[in-house]
């Protein structure tokens, strides 16, 4: 016998209003009585629903895989089955989409159908973790599921202590402060890590994320342990004429208000002409000019990556910001972007080797000292690292002259 | 029995397949943008192709029929191609003017809200809650939703000083992230422990090295092998609570909702910044937390009111100081905004600069 709509006062309150209600699309699904998820699904809303009534989340894990890897299902069973028995499964599968989050319709039909065939019907797109999130599986139907999904030619998302499923900006697809292609930065990384997606054995998690400037659309800055943030070197480009028409539309006052003052590094004039002087020597490509003034400022020529590491959420030491390990690394050439998985691997591996149980990188990077992290990866130290150097003096400095001479050989170096 | 298949590591896939002809071919070769109205955008190429994309909210989490409609939507409008954005807004892409207006006139018949552009409230980024989660104090879609109704004529305008992203977090330490406002769960109370349990699924010493102050230690209770909290250490943080169930830390009443405001990622004008304390002991009120959605909509009333343009809401504070946003929104400041956590003393004011 079909089981009957649950009663879901609560939830039914959440369909009004202007916003799309998911509490209706779960009801459609748990309609669809055509449909092999359409008990499944009444059985969820009423889960769900007992989670509304008594403010209590019912699930828990357990272990449920797919052949051949060891991580990309978040498993979920029922902690109330007993009330709501059909969906006493409700497992969910990882799929990483293209950087980009880019679709035909076609191919997202073809996920629904899938879908439809083996899972709830219900989809996210996307979580914040960057995967297409298929929510609502039984054990014995992840794996078909699984096997349909890649077939299209999509792979599964990290979970677990490996490497994550990554993010990257819409970028070069459609954006013209992109300062390298971040799609392509994205795949080279992920996709040589594969193995340490799929069968996690890392200390702990570990998130790349890609933003093609400052702006970071991708939130990468403190949610991924390696942020790869768009930058250039040497002078912005400028349209002079465009900047005179900007002055003719806002005004001198809206001009300085917007642009010139906003300024962190107070790199901008207005000269008498209305045309713009910048320092680019202070300029700290921020964006911000270049944001008000799309038409007349752009990047400058020499384009590459500033690389932040040690972002994170709160568990276990508290929030962090990534901060510069690298604060530039041209990213033109087939080699610049080998360059940036040989560097990543480095990290990987010193993160491997030297975190402790359930650590983060930004953890291990305080704990161990900035200095001693770039060492393991044969980075060199650069101001750009620091707002300051230390206000105390509690350090041994016997190294001195040889630190120096290191500092010095550098300089050497880069001017040839 | 069946062979299992091996599976097809094939990674990330290239998004060039499955990328709008006119933002394919002009990759990475874009000459600027503007917007024509709250929820479109223009770009324009160096080769001089145009796109036109409209951007849509969401309910992240979809049904199929949903996903079909939105599928059927850009086959009929859109020249058959979506993308979504990192705060599952959806974005239809279209190569000529003419066709921007009978796409907004379709959204609008089908219900999905256009707008989520440069300075409006766009979509609240959430995580997964009583839906899906297994440690979650609150729901996330719920909470969203409401918000979103209530925040709807912010999302589909543009008239905040600067772009507004909230943030919510259905427990205290793991998914959330950093937004100008952040609506996260607090709890209260330390967890309560069914020491009949913790033996067989717990693997002590780990959930010991879990707790952030070191609260917890191994002892016998019953004669059993369990945990014991210091409920004088204890922040009611919950980290404990993933890796041993039995130390329950949500509960229907102490388990609340705090409000923090001021964090940002980009480096645009002032660096990124953590988000800070405002508001806590919220109740946790489904379906549609009244309580968490009037102290939002009064702290946006308030930086909608006396912030300049481009400024962001971490930045608005910093210019009018925090005496100034305690007053201006009527909040209480109380002991617990003062910080006591490693490296706290940098927040304290260590200068005679005061607003008075
Ligand atoms: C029980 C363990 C956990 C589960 C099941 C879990 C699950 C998830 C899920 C499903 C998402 C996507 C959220 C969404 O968009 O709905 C997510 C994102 C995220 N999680 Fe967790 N999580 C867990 C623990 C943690 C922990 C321990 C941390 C941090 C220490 C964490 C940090 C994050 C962050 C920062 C995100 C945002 C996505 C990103 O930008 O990377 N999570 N997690
Ligand atoms: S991060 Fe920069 S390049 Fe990427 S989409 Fe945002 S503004 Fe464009
Ligand atoms: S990019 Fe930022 S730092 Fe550079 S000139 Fe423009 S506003 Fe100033
Ligand atoms: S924020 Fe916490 S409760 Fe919510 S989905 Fe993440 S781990 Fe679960
Ligand atoms: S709730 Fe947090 S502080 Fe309290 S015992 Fe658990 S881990 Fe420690």
């Amino acid at each position: 016998m079909p089981r009957k709509m649950p009663e879901t006062p609560l939830l039914d309150q959440l369909e009004s209003g202007p916003w799309p209600s998911f509490v209706s699309g779960l009801k459609r699904l748990a309609q669809a009585e055509d449909k092999p998820y359409a008990d499944y699904m009444k059985s969820l809303l009423g889960q769900l629903e007992h989670s509304y009534q008594t403010r209590k989340g019912y699930w828990k894990g357990g272990t449920v895989g797919v052949f051949g890897y060891g991580a990309g299902i978040i498993p979920r069973f029922s902690e109330v089955a007993d009330k709501f028995p059909e969906s006493s499964e409700f497992h969910t599968i990882r799929i990483m989409p293209a950087p980009g989050m880019h679709y035909t319709t076609e191919l997202l039909r073809q996920m629904c159908d899938i879908w439809e065939r083996h899972g709830s019907g219900l989809v996210a797109f996307h979580g914040q973790s960057g995967d297409i999130m298929f929510q609502g599986c039984t054990t014995e139907k992840v794996q078909p599921a699984w096997d349909e999904f890649n077939a299209l030619g999509f792979d599964m998302g990290g979970a677990g202590a490996g490497v994550r499923t990554s993010v990257s900006c819409v970028g070069a697809a459609r954006c013209e402060q992109s300062c390298y292609d971040e799609a392509r930065a994205m795949r080279s990384v992920l996709n040589n890590f594969l193995d340490d997606i799929h069968r996690p054995s890392l200390p702990y998690k570990m998130k790349f994320k890609f933003a093609g400037c400052a702006n970071d659309c991708a939130n990468a800055t403190q949610r991924a342990d390696f942020a790869v943030i768009g930058t250039w070197k040497g002078d912005m480009q400028v349209d002079q004429a465009e900047v005179v028409n900007f002055v003719n539309k806002v005004g001198r006052k809206g001009m300085i208000d917007q642009v010139i003052r906003l300024c962190p590094t107070n790199a901008l004039s207005l000269n008498d002409d209305d045309t713009l002087d910048v320092d680019n020597k202070s300029c700290v490509r921020c964006m911000h000019c270049l944001n008000v003034m799309t038409k007349a400022l752009t990047p400058g020529t020499e384009r590459g990556i500033c690389i932040l590491a040690g972002g994170k959420r709160t568990l276990k030491i508290g929030d962090l910001l990534g901060t510069v390990i690298v604060p530039f690394m041209k990213m033109e050439s087939d080699e610049d972007y080998e360059a940036l998985v040989d560097l990543c691997q480095r990290m990987l591996d010193f993160f491997a080797e030297n975190a402790l149980e359930h650590e983060r990188l930004g953890e291990m990077i305080d704990r161990i000292g900035l200095v001693a992290f770039l060492e393991g990866l044969e980075l060199d130290l650069d101001p750009n690292m620091v707002s300051h150097p230390r206000t105390n003096p509690y350090v041994r400095m016997d190294g001195w002259d040889e630190e120096v001479k290191k500092w010095q050989a550098r300089k050497a170096d880069a001017a040839e | 029995m069946t062979q299992l298949r091996r599976p097809d590591e094939c990674g990330v896939p290239d998004p060039m397949q499955y990328m709008h002809p006119v933002l394919k071919k002009n990759y990475g070769k874009w000459k600027y943008h503007d917007r024509p109205r709250p929820g479109v955008l223009h770009h324009v190429a160096l080769s001089g192709d145009e796109v036109w994309t409209v951007k849509a909210g969401t309910q992240r989490q979809m049904d199929i029929f949903t996903i079909r409609k939105l599928a059927d939507i850009a086959d009929q409008f859109a020249e058959g191609f979506i993308r979504f954005t990192v705060r599952s807004n959806v974005e239809f892409m279209v190569s000529s003017a003419a066709k921007v207006q009978p796409l907004l006139d379709k959204l609008a018949a089908e219900g999905f809200p256009v707008g989520g552009t440069g300075n409006s409230v766009t979509m609240i980024s959430h995580t997964q809650g009583w839906l899906h989660c297994d440690i979650p104090g609150t729901d996330a879609s719920g909470v969203v939703k409401s918000l979103m109704d209530d925040l709807h004529a912010e999302f589909i305008r543009e008239e905040m000083p600067n772009r507004v992203k909230i943030t919510t977090s259905c427990c205290e330490i793991n998914c959330g992230g950093q937004g100008d406002i952040a609506i996260n769960i607090q709890h209260t109370k330390p967890p309560i422990i069914n020491h009949d349990l913790v033996a067989g699924t717990c693997e002590r010493p780990a959930v010991v090295s879990r707790c952030p102050v070191a609260a917890i230690r191994p002892a016998l209770v019953n004669g059993k092998p369990s945990l014991e909290v210091d409920e004088k250490k204890c922040v009611c943080c919950g980290a404990c609570f993933p890796p041993c169930p039995p130390m329950q830390i949500n509960d229907p009443v102490h388990t609340k909702i705090a409000i923090w405001v001021g964090g940002k990622h980009s480096s645009t004008r002032s660096k990124p910044m953590l988000h800070k304390l405002v508001a806590a002991g919220i109740p946790n009120n489904p379906p549609r937390w009244p309580e968490a959605s009037a102290i939002v909509r009064n702290i946006l009333r308030a930086y909608k009111e006396d912030a300049r343009a481009w400024e962001r809401m971490g930045e608005w504070v910093e210019r009018i100081g925090w005496p100034r946003f305690f007053e201006l929104t009527g909040l209480p400041f109380t002991k617990y905004h003062v910080d006591d956590w490693r490296g706290s003393r940098g927040s304290l004011n260590a200068s005679a600069q005061v607003r008075i």
